[in-house]
């Protein structure tokens, strides 16, 4: 199917109807039940999980396929999300120009970073994005105020010099409001709520569009992992240097795959601003990029599902286990005596609501010390030890085979 | 030209800590040859190491005065710190007003623990794999020890002043001849600079002058051949990880005057840190504390008014921007040496 094969078939699919379906298996608690905070199914959550998913999908393609760990990608995302922005106020609230748009600029300005930092390998690589993202988010703050809105940021106003305000249904301001991105007149955070029982679910247009961007861009990455240009890739990889003795000049492979990549991270700050039409200079700060790697690591660094679980894994994190307070847990270990209420609250505190962060921490470093094919390694080696336990230990060649290489 | 003195005098202490910070980084790249991302929380350390000890010893007990009243007419609770009781009122207060400096010597034991149990406990563990999960372990063990730092201190800035003595300033001006009060210099960042200078000074007496210097130096160039020997190398290197700990750990206790110490502070210098020991030369000492001090000296500079309406927001950029140019033209940073780190 689409020039993929049956195991990469089934894997679009499954992710396909993940997407299609999110609303509802993100929502498995009733409304009003004690786990409804848990819920994740609502639309500024679920936009959030597709996009990160984009701009870690993007990612993988440079750092898993060619092992070169970028520190910059955020300074592309942020590229992204203004020039979304601009299109916004400028041109039309329609949220496609904005989208190709900020693709587009953030593949030139990876371009441009790209010839430079490329002529480095390893940590001098690491170095110089890191480098020039912090150029580009000290740039965004300061001087080039006039065109990034500085401290304040850029967000759409009701006097926008929009030039084709009814352009392709783009919502107009006469009614006093500010029109709000849309697509073809339908507006991005316009839902359908469906109530089921005691059950609530919301359809949400700007989630399925970028869910449908999403499942573009995944199927694109498929096809650059199985083409021969990943292959390339996957050379430089394990022995960039035996390349170059064969006499092929990797460059043009490595400037291509780290402007791909840059495109993804663009064309997720654009559905960033698209969703949500204000945009901040510290989009582009590197802990932003430090987030990106955290997530792709966390899923799993050179397999296709990997970074979209590690970036869902993270945003879930960020926006539902940091809500758990004191009172919560008091809540859930009532049920043991005072004392040891008191002391599990104690002990587990440090490391929910607030402290998130500590939690993800640790769950990452474990990951990078055990793991090193991230969450989805994990799932194959469970896998394959639950099939062994069946069959008796028939199958250890394959089993100690997939050990050495996280498959796709 | 008063201009021109002032601001090298200004870089000089942003100099010494991305010196330090720098030095304690090319340490430990040169001996076990692994790319830490955690020094920056190194450093924060140390400068909580300042804050802690300053709470120790202010630690205090409630007692009632009888000869002050509170607005109800009982006795006044006043808080009274146990080390009145050890060394009476007076004596006390001055210690507690020097606690910054104090610090230092409660700071090199715990540093050098912290740094030796991290070697030790997970460094080691990652000798043989390859610089980008060295990379992302640290990476982790940093987010970590900000997360706990932040939740035993809280997100805040914590002042923690300089004592009393030293809070004037210097007037350079009058010292050499020019008009007063043209250059004048807070005390403490000349105690900060000069403290640098004897730290780094320290660091390389000791691996220049000491036996146990000239082995680490003679691991650092041939590990391999040293441990062939049978000088226990590792266990050196190992107390090296250390002694970067405590450089790294002193620089963050001296900082607390000039900078409150608050839980993200190691990050923000760790990006520049590695930045100045690119430029510096992966690997080189000398190379990491001229790069830093040349570094903090030009950010000094390009924040001169006269520099900023020429080129506005050159102050923000012009130590990536430098990085960026020695990287292309001088691959190997200032002072590199061949084959280190040439992938």
């Amino acid at each position: 199917m689409l020039g993929l094969n049956k195991k990469d078939a089934r894997l679009l699919l499954i992710v396909a109807g993940m997407v299609l379906l999110a609303p509802i298996l993100l929502n498995p608690f009733p409304e009003g039940s004690a786990m409804a905070q848990f819920n994740a199914g609502y639309p500024d959550l679920m936009q959030r999980f597709v996009i990160f998913g984009i701009f870690a999908i993007g990612f993988n393609i440079l750092f898993g396929l060619t092992g070169y760990l970028s520190f910059g990608h955020a300074a592309f995302l942020g590229a992204g999300s203004y020039a979304g922005m601009w299109m916004l106020k400028l041109l039309s609230i329609n949220v496609i120009p904005a989208i190709i748009l900020s693709t587009v600029v953030a593949g030139i300005i990876a371009l441009c970073i790209g010839w430079i930092s490329l002529r480095r390998s390893g940590i001098y690589f690491s170095i110089l994005t890191l480098a020039f993202a912090q150029m580009a988010f000290a740039l965004a703050a300061s001087v080039l105020t006039p065109i990034t809105g500085g401290e304040t940021g850029l967000q759409t106003n009701l006097n926008d010099p929009r030039i084709f305000p009814e352009f392709l249904g783009g919502g107009s301001s006469v009614d006093g409001n500010i029109p709000k991105p849309s697509l073809f007149g339908l507006e991005m955070t316009d839902s359908y709520e469906l109530v089921l029982g005691s059950w609530e679910w919301t359809f949400n247009w700007g989630f399925y569009l970028s869910g449908l961007i999403m499942l573009c861009a995944f199927y694109v990455a498929i096809r650059i992992f199985r083409s021969p240009f990943g292959l390339m890739l996957k050379a430089v990889k394990s022995n960039q240097q035996r390349l170059n003795y064969t006499g092929l000049n990797t460059k043009p492979y490595m400037l291509a795959c780290f402007v791909i990549s840059g495109m993804y991270a663009g064309l997720a700050g654009g559905l960033m601003a698209a969703m949500d039409p204000q945009v901040g200079a510290e989009r582009m700060q590197w802990t932003a990029s430090g987030e990106v790697v955290l997530m792709t690591i966390l899923g799993g660094a050179g397999t296709l599902i990997g970074p979209v679980l590690g970036a869902g894994l993270i945003k879930y994190f960020e926006n539902i286990f940091s809500k758990i307070n004191k009172a919560t847990l008091e809540v859930w270990f009532g049920i043991f005596p005072d004392w040891m209420t008191d002391l599990l609250v104690t002990i587990v505190y440090p490391f929910i609501g607030k402290g998130w962060h500590l939690t993800l921490g640790l769950i990452f470093m474990a990951i990078v010390i055990f793991l090193p094919g991230g969450l989805v390694q994990g799932g194959q080696k469970l896998a394959s030890f639950a099939r062994r336990d069946r069959k008796g230990g028939g199958v250890e060649g394959p089993a100690a085979d997939q050990r050495n290489t996280p498959a796709e | 030209m008063d201009q021109f003195i002032l601001q090298i005098l200004n870089g000089l202490d942003k100099g010494s800590a991305y010196a330090l910070i720098a030095l304690g980084l090319t340490l430990i790249f040169g001996t076990l040859g692994v790319v830490n991302f955690a020094h920056g929380a190194l450093f924060m350390l140390g400068a909580f190491c300042a804050v802690f000890f300053q709470r120790l010893i202010s630690l205090s007990h409630v007692v009632l005065d009888e000869t002050q009243k509170d607005f109800l007419g009982n006795p006044l609770k006043v808080n009274v710190p146990y080390i009145n009781d050890w060394f009476g009122p007076e004596r006390a207060a001055t210690i507690i007003d020097w606690s910054v400096p104090l610090a230092i010597i409660f700071a090199i034991p715990v540093m050098i623990l912290i740094g030796v149990l991290m070697e030790r406990g997970l460094i080691k563990h990652f000798y043989n794999r390859p610089h980008a999960d060295q990379i992302l372990v640290t990476f982790g063990l940093a987010i970590v020890v900000q997360e706990v730092i932040k939740y035993y201190f809280g997100a805040n800035q914590i002042p923690t002043p300089a004592p009393q003595a030293l809070f004037g300033s210097f007037d350079f001006g009058a010292l050499i001849g020019r008009d007063p009060g043209a250059i004048i210099y807070p005390y403490w960042r000349i105690i900060y600079f000069l403290f640098s200078a004897l730290l780094i000074g320290m660091v390389f007496a000791f691996l220049r002058f000491t036996t146990f210097g000239m082995v680490v130096r003679a691991g650092m160039a041939d590990r391999e051949t040293v441990g062939l020997l049978g000088i226990n190398i590792d266990r050196r290197f190992t107390i090296m990880f250390g002694v970067a700990a405590a450089v790294a750990g002193l620089a963050g206790v001296m900082y607390t005057p000039i900078n409150s110490p608050n839980y993200h502070m190691g990050m923000d210098f760790l990006v520049i840190s590695f930045v100045v020991v690119v430029v510096g030369g992966m690997g080189s000492l000398p190379g990491a504390v001229l790069a830093g001090f040349v570094l903090g000296i030009l950010e000094s500079f390009a924040s001169m008014r006269e520099v900023i309406e020429l080129l506005p927001g050159i102050n923000q950029i012009v130590i990536y921007l430098a990085a960026i140019i020695i990287l292309l033209t001088r691959p190997r940073g200032l002072m590199g040496r061949k084959g280190m780190m040439e992938e």
